[in-house]
């Protein structure tokens, strides 16, 4: 034998999913929603969409010379996390601020706690956070669906979610002249943020990563399912106003593709259940009884800072464990 | 007519976890063949595990085919014997194909095969006679693990044991050598479970096997059903295949819906698990009194010209072995000594076939065997595939902070190094290595 045979640990096979498959099916499952913002925002959402990913890949890369680390540009993630920023963003927002969001996500959040799987909070929806703290105004300028995003005076809309803030007891017909139909809720024809709006582009996108078994539809599930049973309860029974409220703000976006980010949720199933209804939780007391019209990116951090607790209270116990009995050694 | 209807058992309790490998089982049709008896085999004196044994013979002994040429005194240990006929031209120091070093007997074979004239048909009417002659016929776990047998047959006479699981899943890939087993030995499989049935008196007898064995399964159904079974002590299950089905624990999950608890043994629930090739050669033991001196393996893997199946005398070199395939058609990149999820990967052949040996796997692409390693993004496959319910990725953290005590909290010595985890991780990381070195900072005691 010429060549040197390799030795290694078993299993010498390994199945053929990678990490960069894995974010590239997440890339794959936003296309649908990033069209639809296209179609609705006209061309500056791809541009800003651009500004998100470029300036996310870029920080990625720079960060990760300057740290003297190896480069995992070809894991992708930094793309995802570009991408699923922009998506979080109204699609007038002056590129810069877009471009900032990016580099907070990546460098601060992300790389300075130990780059992938090491962040403890999800990193787009933190430069989201921060960037509507430091940007209010431009992070709340709605631009209404066709109504062009390029000029900074382009008519604006209210978000539903604004709008079902002012409504009491789960009376929708109140207000219902400033609130689309149900159909459009679901196809997205409201304003809101570029990749929140069109309901249908996300359960689409969701499905496709579940069918995939990228996700579990545990944490999408037990969200969704809280806030609709919390707003059933809220809107006394009413249906309507309940769809309204899944539908509408970022519940979809979040429950789908950023409370199911991998390093800032529960391993295991339980955990996952107890995330999940958490999440649903936060977000609907800040809904209807905090000052704030949408909650879903403050749940989400919130849960995710309790990830460590959940996962000690949930480590599963291993096969065959027998609990040790009271007053005596474990048998 | 038989009244039992078709006797045929599924999984009492399905266990979590595990992973669907490509079962790659090319060789399935290929009958066992005999290897020309080799020039010489190199015997080595540890192959089980256990206390090795000590050599009885010297350079220069005349040695006849099942003669005992290494013994042990104590009870976890299973003796050796001459597995050709000719001269002892060596006892020494050998290396082994994992690289380890151990003594070994080297025999020069005569080319006759002469069969030893103490062999005779050992009488077995009681269990400690059963547990004396299988220990005698130095039999060990055919299908890897290599656990003298008879340890599990010593069962006091008040021991709780009722059933005996016989292990014919086979779910580690490539390998073939116990659905053939199943097939071409078929009659002593029965006479073997027949033997213990009588002998231990246990209350069902189930033999296990995955579905995606359909000839073995037509045939031991046959056997199942037929008549010599009078009180229905004897069934076939039926497994989803899936890795690892086959290990210990797992079966006898399957088989009963009872856990074997950390740190206890199949026996502890009430069950004996034995190998289908184990099994059968125990039957044939009693029949004939020839110990135990070849055994089947598949030679298998995209870089062997020719795979097949063969019955080689233990000792044999793998060179030898791979040779008889028509050698490698292609530059061998990894070869392997067992299955590609728990083998091991050998850095020489040449090197002895051990007893526990079950194939040797020749593969020449390292693109099918190694994952560019990244980060672990915490996906939660390994946790989701561990059928221990472990999780594997803060094993890893813990492992590599030396954390003793936070590892054998979550529970790191159920591990049985299955590799499902390793399998299924994304980013390629070897964490069956990081189980091994978590495992060793539990038994050091974590920092010092």
């Amino acid at each position: 034998m010429s060549k040197k045979l390799t030795v290694s640990p078993s299993p010498h096979v390994r199945s053929k999913e990678t990490t960069t498959g894995i974010m590239l099916d997440v890339i794959i499952a936003l296309i649908p929603a990033l069209i639809m913002s296209a179609y609705y925002f006209g061309l500056r959402a791809l541009l800003l969409t651009a500004v998100c990913v470029g300036s996310a890949v870029l920080s990625e890369y720079v960060c990760r010379r300057v740290m003297k680390r190896n480069n995992t540009l070809g894991d992708l993630s930094a793309v995802v996390t570009g991408l699923i920023l922009a998506l979080n963003l109204p699609s007038s927002l002056p590129l810069w601020m877009g471009a900032l969001g990016s580099i907070i996500a990546i460098v601060v959040v992300k790389q300075m706690f130990g780059g992938i799987g090491q962040n403890f909070v999800n990193p787009a929806m933190t430069a989201r956070i921060i960037l509507m703290v430091s940007f209010p105004t431009a992070m709340a300028h709605w631009v209404a669906p066709f109504a062009g995003s390029w000029s900074p005076d382009a008519v604006t809309a209210a978000t539903p979610m604004a709008v079902l803030a002012g409504v009491q007891g789960g009376d929708v017909s109140a207000v219902a002249d400033s609130l689309p139909s149900l159909t459009g809720m679901l196809f997205g024809v409201h304003g809101g943020s570029m990749g929140e709006v069109c309901s249908l582009a996300l359960i689409a996108g969701g499905l496709y990563l579940i069918i995939r078994k990228v996700i579990s539809p545990i944490i999408p599930l037990c969200f969704i399912g809280t806030v609709a049973v919390f707003m059933l309860i809220a809107g006394g029974g009413s249906l309507e106003f309940t769809a309204y409220q899944l539908l509408g703000g970022g519940l979809m976006l979040g429950a789908f593709f950023m409370a199911t980010d991998y390093s800032t949720s529960p391993l295991n199933k339980k955990g996952k259940i107890i995330f999940g209804i958490g999440c649903g939780l936060i977000t609907s007391i800040i809904r209807i009884f905090g000052s704030l019209p949408e909650g879903v990116s403050f749940s989400i951090i919130l849960m995710n800072i309790l990830v460590p607790h959940i996962e000690n209270l949930t480590t599963p116990k291993p096969f065959g464990y027998v609990k040790e009995k009271k007053g005596g050694k474990a048998e | 007519m038989s009244k039992r209807l078709d006797g045929v058992l599924t999984a009492v309790k399905r266990g979590r976890g595990g992973v669907a490998v490509a079962h790659n089982k090319n060789t399935a049709d290929m009958p066992v063949e005999r290897l020309p008896i080799p020039g010489k085999v190199v015997i080595s004196m540890q192959q089980h595990i256990g206390v090795p044994c000590t050599p009885v013979v010297k350079v220069g002994d005349e040695v006849a085919v099942g003669q005992v040429i290494g013994d042990s005194d104590k009870f976890i240990s299973a003796p050796i014997h001459a597995t050709v006929s000719g001269r002892v031209t060596a006892v020494g120091d050998i290396k082994l194909a994992n690289g380890i070093i151990t003594k070994g007997i080297t025999i020069e074979s005569d080319g006759e095969m002469r069969l030893y004239e103490g062999i005779k048909p050992p009488v077995v009417t009681n269990k400690k006679e059963l547990c004396e002659a299988v220990r005698a016929s130095g039999v060990v776990g055919l299908g890897g693990a290599g656990f003298p047998t008879h340890v599990k047959f010593n069962l006091p006479d008040d021991s709780k044991v009722d059933t005996l699981i016989i292990n014919a899943a086979e779910c580690e890939p490539y390998i073939t050598v116990d659905y053939r087993e199943c097939i071409d030995n078929t009659k002593y499989i029965i006479k073997g479970v027949e033997l213990l049935r009588d002998i231990c008196g246990f209350k069902q007898i189930i033999i296990a096997i995955e579905d995606n064995k359909p000839q073995a399964f037509k045939d031991l159904k046959a056997f199942a059903d037929s008549d010599n079974d009078a009180d229905d002590t004897i069934k076939l299950m039926t497994l989803k295949s899936r890795y690892p089905q086959g290990a210990e624990k797992m079966m006898v999950l399957s088989a009963t819906g009872r856990k074997v608890p950390p740190g206890k043994l199949p026996s502890d629930v009430g069950c004996v698990v034995i190998n289908v090739a184990s099994l059968a050669f125990i039957a044939r033991y009693v029949e004939t009194g020839k110990p135990l001196v070849s055994r089947s393996i598949t030679v298998d893997g995209s870089a062997i010209k020719e795979p097949k199946n063969l019955r080689v005398p233990i000792g044999t070199n793998i060179q030898d072995i791979i040779d008889y395939c028509g050698g490698f058609k292609s530059e061998p990149r990894k070869i392997l000594s067992g299955g590609p999820m728990m083998g091991i990967a050998i850095c020489d052949t040449n090197a002895p076939i051990c007893k526990q040996n079950n194939a040797i796997l020749a593969f020449a692409d390292r693109k099918d065997l190694i994952k560019t390693e990244r980060e672990c993004i915490r996906c939660g496959r390994c946790v989701d595939v561990c059928p221990m319910s472990l999780m594997p990725t803060l094993i890893e953290r813990y492992a590599r902070v030396k954390d003793a005590e936070k590892l054998n909290d979550i529970g790191v010595m159920v591990c049985m190094e299955c590799g499902s985890c390793a399998y299924a991780c994304p980013s390629g990381r070897p964490l069956v290595q990081y189980m091994r070195l978590a495992k060793q900072v539990v038994r050091e005691g974590g920092k010092k």
